[in-house]
């Protein structure tokens, strides 16, 4: 062998002389191979071990925590929900559609494999300008490619994120989450267990396609990326349809040990995490795998990533009843080996042995860094900014609306009327309010999805945007009515063995630690993506929070629209003198700077506390969110989603205008009250402690806002007005 | 009273079709598998959305030659209530047992959203429980429901009342803005001339319950079970 070949790999020095003495030998070729692909950043999160650990993972819901391939919480009734986030951002940068929809597969193979019916999908995607046509490009064929997979497997895609930024303009940003559920006892977990038990490869066939995936997902993109489309796997969502049906009926039926999907570092991959896992080996013959092509050699077959496949352990003895399962639903489904008792995954070819490797050393062994950490010396700028010495536009209005139709804060109704929203009907609340609420048939119960994070807020202050994810994807929930329970990340950073990255990582993580900690959210999953860097540097740090919450009947469901005429409209917290670091700096002054709002967790509990039980004891009729464009845009967004005006009328107190209209001061919720029960909101706000004011009236065909010390009205807009900037404003530039 | 449901490989409304009909109407229904070859036994065949054969070729093209599609076109052939909704209808469509063809969406994309639909024909099976011109707001999700077909058909089409529904606007008002797909004359869903197959783009199954945000689709299955009383 090529003595560099370990270093074209994407191998380390120190790598390759630690696996020669695990081997206590020369790895050969496809060895080498299969070491590289586990041993990348992708597949062994060896950057990024260590800091993980910081997370908070148990609760008394977890079932299950981050290590399998979803986590699990218990939500009552026998039954659990599993779920995850992954990213698939590279192949997406590439091929948009094909990237983007085998994100989609992979996630919910990961969901599948844990036995759990899957009932929704969301994602959160991040893209450079709309006004660049190679932008527009990638938008549109990420969200093709979502639609496409998504829509004929039968999953609702009913939430998500999108945000526009030129940071991600030579990288976007692709998270995909899936959310299942199943019966507490059919949950299945990903370990080879009992040793002689059959290991059957089920669904696709194996084909070149995806060779190297997860060591490409490892590097920096560059001009040469595009070489790397073949690293880009293609997908078919209708195999993948076949294979949920036909894994679900197998596992009901009590055939089934252990299952793994197939994703990053294909057979290799889930031959060694499954032995490992069980502490067991396992013997594999590559000649038993169905290839979609003659001619393949051991090397292919073992690190081909092509998609909709599945390794299933059955018992001993069922491999004819799995078959038929498969056989009705017109799938393969081959033995290609069983469990042994050496810790030995043995990789044969016929009679001759390719490939022996330990099982643990793929999954286990790969030494942990801890990169080298600086902090980045652009943050004492963006701390000493002061927005108070630039002009405040005379016009209020205008300002509005520019931020109502700036694409990030603009509906993305272009974006989800493409996604089958409602299929499997459990959507209770639909995409476009702050939480998806998905109703649990059989039970008086729902749960509330979102999916958030503030790149730009991490950007300027890695810990507090961290722990602002976290809040405010538990706000969005609370705001549905629900109680936030459990969360899963992904967390897209630029290439860790720089020190500045590396020290963004850790502060991101230490804030959304902290956060998880104070609202009682535990981390049961999630995902990192590294190395999100092109030739125009690293994106904004971007770890994105999906949150799941637990509605306990489902008359609590709430959305943001406003209801009734003559509904009170409260503010659930108090605004700042905060403006750093908004979208009112992005839209009207194009910066990006400033201090980030600060989020006081106490404060934040205090307030998530406080609308749970107003929803609860039936108090509060609407709830929504503030946060990017602040009061003004939050209160426009309960106008347009109810079909309903407002009167509304601040105090200014120390604020200057645009902070009182459009900072974004966290821990504040917009709630409408019964006209008869202001006194029952502000007692109750007393008992939480959360200061909270009447700011005004649900009516009309207009929002208005007077602000004390001005006599004219500072808003006044028709719905209509801001329904035309709002909703149009991506289809126009989609056009 | 018993429905028939058909899942072909890909269909995926089919438990939504079924929950429908067992928990909110409270009849039976079974599924009814592609490669079966009778559907025996049953007050109505209802081929379920989704993308059977994963819409390859073209929507409804491989199922219509499921086996169980003979079954199906003797039975609706004698007289048998048959309701095919989204890829139903597109299959129904390719097997012939209704007239006309659909095209992709006039934008090229998926569209899912509340529709309005204006029923035209009140004396159906399907929409018997219906008012003349009665509006209804029910969800579509699909990217080929786009409905063509020749001159002389739609005119025949229209004359003999064949037309069941019409994208239109919440007040009933039939205009091109309202039309999600292209589709001609905003036909969202026609019969054969006896009246007794439907095929519909929209989805009924998606608003019959209070928390699924409207129950107008639960007239079209009430009316099928008030249509199979009567005739009783």
């Amino acid at each position: 062998m090529k003595s560099e070949t370990w270093k074209e790999m994407g191998l380390r020095k120190n790598e390759y002389e630690l696996i020669k003495k695990i081997l206590g030998r020369e790895p050969n070729y496809l060895e080498l191979g299969m070491f590289a692909v586990m041993w990348s950043e992708h597949c062994s999160y060896k950057n990024s071990k260590k800091a993980l650990k910081m997370f908070p993972t148990k609760g008394e819901r977890v079932i299950c925590g981050p290590g399998e391939n979803a986590g699990a919480v218990d939500i009552g009734n026998g039954k659990a929900v599993v779920f995850k986030v992954e990213s698939h951002n590279h192949p997406s940068a590439i091929e948009p559609f094909q990237g983007a929809a085998t994100g989609v597969g992979g996630i919910i193979r990961d969901i599948l494999c844990m036995g759990a019916r899957p009932i929704a999908l969301l994602n959160s995607l991040r893209f450079g300008r709309l006004d660049s046509p190679r932008v527009r490009y990638l938008f549109n064929g990420v969200v093709s490619g979502i639609a496409w997979y998504g829509n004929c497997m039968g999953i609702p895609t009913v939430g998500g994120e999108v945000y526009f930024n030129k940071s991600y303009e030579g990288n976007p940003l692709v998270n995909a989450m899936c959310i299942g559920i199943l019966n507490r006892d059919d949950l299945t977990r990903g370990k080879a267990e009992g040793v002689g038990n059959p290991v059957m490869l089920v669904g696709a066939r194996t084909g070149r396609d995806g060779i190297h995936g997860a060591t490409f997902a490892s590097e920096e993109l560059s001009s040469e990326s595009e070489s790397k489309r073949p690293s880009v796997q293609v997908g078919d969502p209708f195999m993948e349809k076949l294979l949920l049906e036909a894994c679900l009926e197998v596992t009901r039926a009590g055939y089934i040990v252990g299952m793994q999907d197939l994703g990053a570092a294909g057979i290799t991959g889930a031959t060694s995490e499954t032995a490992s896992r069980a502490g067991l080996g396992m013997e594999i013959d590559v000649n038993r795998v169905p290839l979609r092509e003659k001619g393949m050699t051991p090397y292919e077959i073992m690190l081909s990533e092509s998609q909709e496949r599945m390794l299933v352990i059955p018992q001993k003895g069922k491999e004819k009843e799995v078959e038929k399962v498969f056989k009705k639903w017109d799938l393969e489904a081959v033995v290609i080996g069983y469990v042994t008792s050496d810790g030995i995954l043995r990789v044969k070819n016929g009679s001759k042995v390719e490939a022996e490797i330990p099982a643990r050393a793929l999954t286990e062994m790969c030494p942990v860094y801890s990169p080298e950490k600086k902090e980045p010396s652009y943050l004492k700028e963006a701390e000493s900014f002061d927005w108070r010495k630039l002009p405040i536009p005379e016009d209020m209005n205008k300002v509005l609306i520019d931020l109502l139709s700036s694409p990030s804060i603009a509906s993305k109704e272009w974006v989800y009327r493409q996604y089958d929203h409602m299929v499997r009907i459990n959507t209770a609340v639909r995409p476009g309010s702050d939480a998806a609420v998905l109703r649990i048939k059989g039970t008086n119960k729902a749960i509330a999805a979102s999916m958030d994070g503030n790149g730009k807020y991490c950007y300027l202050d890695p810990r507090m945007g961290g722990s602002i994810a976290v809040a405010e994807a538990a706000r969005n929930v609370v705001c549905a009515g629900a109680r936030p329970i459990a969360l899963t990340d992904c967390l897209n950073f630029g290439n860790p063995e720089k020190p500045e990255i590396y020290w963004q990582f850790e502060q991101v993580i230490k804030g959304m630690s902290e956060a998880a900690e104070a609202l009682g959210t535990p981390v049961i999953s999630g995902n990192v993506s590294f190395y999100n860097e092109s030739e125009r540097g690293a994106i904004y740090p971007t770890p994105i929070v999906g949150m799941v919450g637990l509605i306990e009947d489902i008359s609590h469901i709430r959305s943001q629209g406003f209801k009734e005429e003559g509904d009170l409209i409260f503010l659930l917290g108090k605004t700042e003198p905060e403006l750093g670091a908004s979208m009112y700096l992005e839209v009207v002054h194009g910066l990006e700077t400033g201090r980030v709002p600060v989020l006081d967790l106490k404060k934040e509990k205090a307030v998530q506390d406080l609308c749970l039980e107003a929803i609860r004891t039936n108090l509060i009729k609407s709830a929504h969110d503030c946060s990017e464009g602040g009061l003004a845009v939050a209160l426009a967004e309960s106008c347009i989603s109810g079909n309903i005006g407002a009167d509304i009328n601040l105090v200014k107190e120390n604020l200057e205008l645009p902070e009182l209209l459009f900072g974004e001061t966290q821990s504040r919720i917009i709630v409408t009250v019964d006209k008869n029960k202001k006194e029952d909101m502000l007692s109750l706000a007393e008992k939480f402690g959360v200061p909270t004011s009447l700011i005004g009236e649900v009516g009309g065909r207009e929002l208005k806002i007077k602000v004390s010390e001005f006599s004219d009205e500072i808003i006044n807009l028709s719905i209509a007005k801001m329904e035309k900037a709002w909703r149009g404003a991506i289809e126009c530039l989609m056009l | 009273m018993k429905f028939g449901i058909v899942v072909f490989p890909g269909s995926n409304c089919d438990a939504d079709v079924k929950h429908v009909v067992e928990r909110v109407l409270g009849f039976k229904a079974d599924y009814l598998w592609h490669k079966d070859k009778s559907v025996k036994g049953y007050d109505c065949i209802i081929l379920p959305g989704g993308f059977s054969y994963g819409d390859y070729l073209r929507e409804g093209a491989i199922a219509r030659f499921s086996p169980i599609m003979e079954a199906v076109t003797d039975y609706a052939l004698k007289g048998g209530l048959v309701l095919g909704i989204c890829n139903g209808f597109q299959i129904l469509l390719e097997a012939g047992l209704l007239s006309g063809a659909m095209r992709k969406n006039d934008s090229l994309q998926f569209r899912c959203h509340d529709t309005y639909l204006r029923v035209e024909n009140e004396k159906t099976p399907y929409t018997c429980l219906c008012s003349p011109g009665e509006v209804l707001k029910i969800p579509i999700a699909h990217a080929a429901g786009n409905y063509y077909v020749d001159e002389n058909t739609l005119k025949e089409l229209e004359e003999s009342g064949q037309v069941i529904f019409r994208y239109c606007g919440p007040t009933g008002e039939v205009t091109p803005q309202y039309n999600p797909n292209g589709s001609l004359n905003n036909i969202a869903g026609i019969t054969n001339r006896d009246g007794n197959i439907l095929g519909m783009m929209p989805h009924p199954e998606r608003c019959a319950e209070e928390i699924m945000s409207g129950v107008d689709g639960r007239k079209i299955f009430e009316s099928i079970v008030f249509w199979l009383k009567e005739r009783c």
